[in-house]
């Protein structure tokens, strides 16, 4: 057991995951789909559509011609009926294709099993899938497993910790689609020999550990190891340090240690796209928080509206006062229950106004306990109070750029301060300042 | 349907709050605070009630006069006023607790920002400030003899200085020190209700073990080795943690958050000079208990603590030093 220095640290939220044994149901289709071009990290996708076209399943609407980027397919066939400029949670606003289902469901003629023989072949297979970190990351899958010339991937790790409060999207692939998940590794391993696979679970989900593990009694390339549960265990830094005792070194990329890392829902889609040749269209989606009728696991076309999708579970008890899109450590508060689900979205939570209260601010008490839960080793409560006067030279002092905004410290503060918003507040300064100090050299 | 929130993540948080907080410090001090009134009477408590009274009043006026916000609803002013009484002799004239009230809140706490600002602490100032203007009230000590009346005595920590370290068979013996049947200041006496309050403050995860270890375990070192009668290495390093305001500095005193390092090393290096320190002035200064200026010149040193133990965030490298940043 490596790695138990950190697990000191992180934080030990309930984990409300009432919908463990909640067998995944398709939803009924939308009467609206809303796709926008960008639904991963990096640049948007380039329209391939106009208002009135005619698309169908798996259509490519927005292809992907920047390095960084994901292809953007249709998950439904109808019609386009307006291009809009959706505005998301951060503010920015991002080009979307409105689509209106005819409910017939019509494959495109272009889809066909992807050629995949040579390793150069199966990363463009990844890069057609549309596949991007479906843990809630959203980076481009192709990018992340193409290991850059000189360096050489010797391990492939399988994120199933999901340590979110609620969430139990992994666990239900792994309960409903272990033998996906396990072709899926295989398939990853062969075509870019990578010599070695960890699937990495928390100890709270034995029976996903009991499965996985059957079906790799002949495969000994690919081990199960359990994590113990702890809030941010699937953090891809700390999964690594506990799996292998490798850091990734400060502002570098698991690749630096050897590493790649994908969840557990990424390897299995993998491996049913590389035999069915259908994009990524679909995803499953837990659907759970204080004042959902019905909290479940529900398979989402994606661009389905949330609301439809908490439609499907019963709807609300209550008044909702906040909808999340992700968990309650890391995921983003949406204004409108009209944004559509995307490729990362693995959970949707409602909360009613008692459940969504975090309190109000006061003043830091100096308690310690950002410190003593921060995985990154930082200083929150400093880095707050620099970030509050804009101190761009603490704040570089402080190493705030290693932020991985899991949220320990604002989760833990007495004070309810809002210590990881904060740390964002200070990224965004330091990229500001060396922003402007890059246009006076 | 009514506007939904937007925050930023974490959605949810712990249920602790400052408040909380301070309130199991407030039951942390039950058990010394029941052994001040079986030693020295009903005095000890109108001093405790008194003080508190004081500091709350101060708080709330402070903050009024200031317009910011109130903060008397975070317990802390209670907390203060609790400490500064168990701090005070159990004789003192009531308008000295109020004036060390009024001290510890207005001048120390809320003129330097109000909780988790100031730079030392609140009630161990006003206590020093209070000793050295009024050194005579300040140290006169008495406990409840065999009637009702308090007789006056000495501290175990002056009469150990007399003796030149050596525990004379007439000084209290070490189950007068546990059960607090002692002179000294309210709530220093019994280094067993001070020690049950610990306990909770750490299972309680209020405190971190480390600055109470390392304090006690300085002291217990030095004056054994520094502190005996027949050279080195005679001293009785344990009469010593147990008498006198160490056992409340160590837990209650010198954990304050405001004026305690933030970091795990910065614990380490505040309890050791903590202990080291109180060794030094209870042996070789001229006070005979040194505890309180121990803890106050450490708090002074608290920000340069916290400056040279900033850890290195995960995943830089141990040897090259300077901030990690991409």
């Amino acid at each position: 057991m490596h790695g138990k220095k950190w697990v000191n640290k992180g934080v030990h939220p309930s984990h409300h995951k009432g919908t463990h044994d909640c067998m995944s149901q398709k939803i009924t289709l939308p009467d609206r789909i809303l796709m926008p071009m960008q639904q991963h990290i990096g640049a948007p996708c380039r329209l391939l559509v106009a208002r009135g076209d005619r698309v169908k399943v798996g259509q490519l609407l927005g292809k992907a011609e920047k390095y960084v980027s994901a292809h953007v397919h249709s998950s439904v066939s109808g019609t386009v009926s307006g291009i809009t400029a959706l505005m998301f949670p951060a503010g920015n606003r991002v080009e979307t294709v409105e689509i209106i289902p005819d409910g017939l469901q019509e494959m495109w003629e272009g889809i066909s099993r992807p050629k995949h023989s040579t390793p150069e072949e199966f990363l463009q297979a990844v890069a057609d899938s549309g596949l991007v970190g479906l843990g809630g990351a959203g980076f481009p899958a192709h990018v992340k497993l193409k290991a850059p010339p000189g360096k050489k991937t010797e391990l492939l790790v399988v994120n199933s910790a999901e340590c979110e409060p609620y969430i139990t999207s992994d666990y239900r692939e792994c309960m409903e689609n272990a033998e996906g998940i396990i072709d899926g590794i295989q398939q990853i391993l062969d075509h870019l020999s990578i010599p070695q696979a960890i699937i990495g679970i928390e100890d709270n989900k034995p029976e996903a550990v009991h499965k996985l593990r059957k079906l790799i009694q002949k495969d000994p390339r690919i081990t199960v190891q359990i994590l113990k549960t702890r809030y941010p265990q699937g953090a891809e830094k700390m999964l690594i340090y506990s799996l292998t005792g490798r850091k990734v070194p400060a502002g570098g990329l698991p690749l630096d240690v050897g590493i790649v890392v994908m969840n557990v829902n990424s390897v299995s889609f993998l491996s049913s796209y590389l035999s069915t040749g259908i994009p990524l269209i679909t995803r499953r989606v837990t659907v759970d928080g204080n004042i959902v009728a019905r909290p479940g696991n529900a398979v989402v076309p994606l661009g389905t509206p949330v609301g439809r999708v908490f439609e499907f579970c019963g709807g609300f008890t209550r008044e909702p006062a906040k909808i999340i899109m992700g968990g309650p450590m890391m995921g983003t508060a949406l204004y409108s229950l009209d944004m559509p689900v995307m490729k990362y979205t693995n959970a949707l939570l409602a909360f009613d106004a008692k459940a969504a209260d975090r309190g109000k601010e006061t003043s830091c008490i100096r308690c310690g306990r950002c410190v003593e839960v921060c995985p990154m080793d930082l200083i929150p409560a400093a880095i707050n109070q620099a970030a509050l006067r804009e101190d761009v030279d603490q704040l570089l002092r402080l190493g705030s750029i290693n932020c991985i905004e899991c949220g320990c410290c604002s989760y833990i503060c007495p004070a309810a301060r809002n210590l990881a918003h904060s740390m964002r507040l200070a990224k965004w300064q330091l990229k500001k300042a060396s922003a402007k100090e890059g246009s006076v050299q | 349907m009514s506007e939904l929130i937007i925050s930023s993540s974490p959605h949810i948080r712990s249920n602790d709050s400052s408040r909380r907080i301070m309130i199991h410090v407030l039951v942390a001090l039950l058990p010394a605070t029941l052994s001040a009134y079986i030693y020295f009477g009903v005095r000890s408590l109108v001093l405790t009630a008194v003080s508190i009274a004081a500091c709350v009043i101060s708080e709330y006026g402070i903050r009024k006069l200031l317009k910011r916000d109130m903060t008397i609803q975070d317990m802390s002013a209670v907390v203060t006023g609790w400490l500064l009484a168990l701090n005070l002799p159990p004789q003192l004239p009531v308008w000295m607790a109020v004036f060390g009230g009024f001290l510890a809140i207005v001048l120390v706490k809320q003129l330097f920002g109000g909780i988790g600002q100031n730079f030392m602490n609140p009630a161990l100032t006003a206590r020093v400030i209070l000793l050295i203007s009024f050194a005579g009230p300040m140290t006169r000590w008495a406990i409840r003899g065999d009637g009702a009346d308090l007789i006056t005595t000495a501290t175990p920590l002056a009469l150990l200085k007399e003796a030149g370290g050596r525990v004379l068979p007439d000084m209290p013996k070490y189950i007068d020190l546990l059960l607090g049947n002692v002179g000294g200041c309210i709530g220093e006496t019994s280094a067993l209700a001070l020690l049950l309050g610990g306990l909770y403050l750490l299972v309680q995860r209020v405190i971190s073990p480390v600055i109470p270890l390392s304090f006690l375990g300085m002291t217990l070192l030095f004056t054994w080795a520094a502190g005996g009668p027949s050279g080195i290495f005679t001293g009785d390093g344990l009469y010593h943690i147990l008498s006198g305001g160490i056992l409340l500095g160590a837990f209650f005193m010198a954990t304050d958050y405001s004026t305690s390092p933030i970091t795990t090393r910065g614990k380490w290096i505040m309890g050791v000079g903590c202990g080291l320190l109180t060794g030094v002035i209870r042996l070789f200064a001229g006070y005979p208990e040194g505890v309180s200026f121990a803890i106050l010149i450490m708090n002074i040193l608290v920000p340069l603590i916290d400056r040279y133990t900033l850890p290195k965030p995960f995943g830089t490298p141990k040897k090259g030093g300077g901030t990690a940043h991409a």
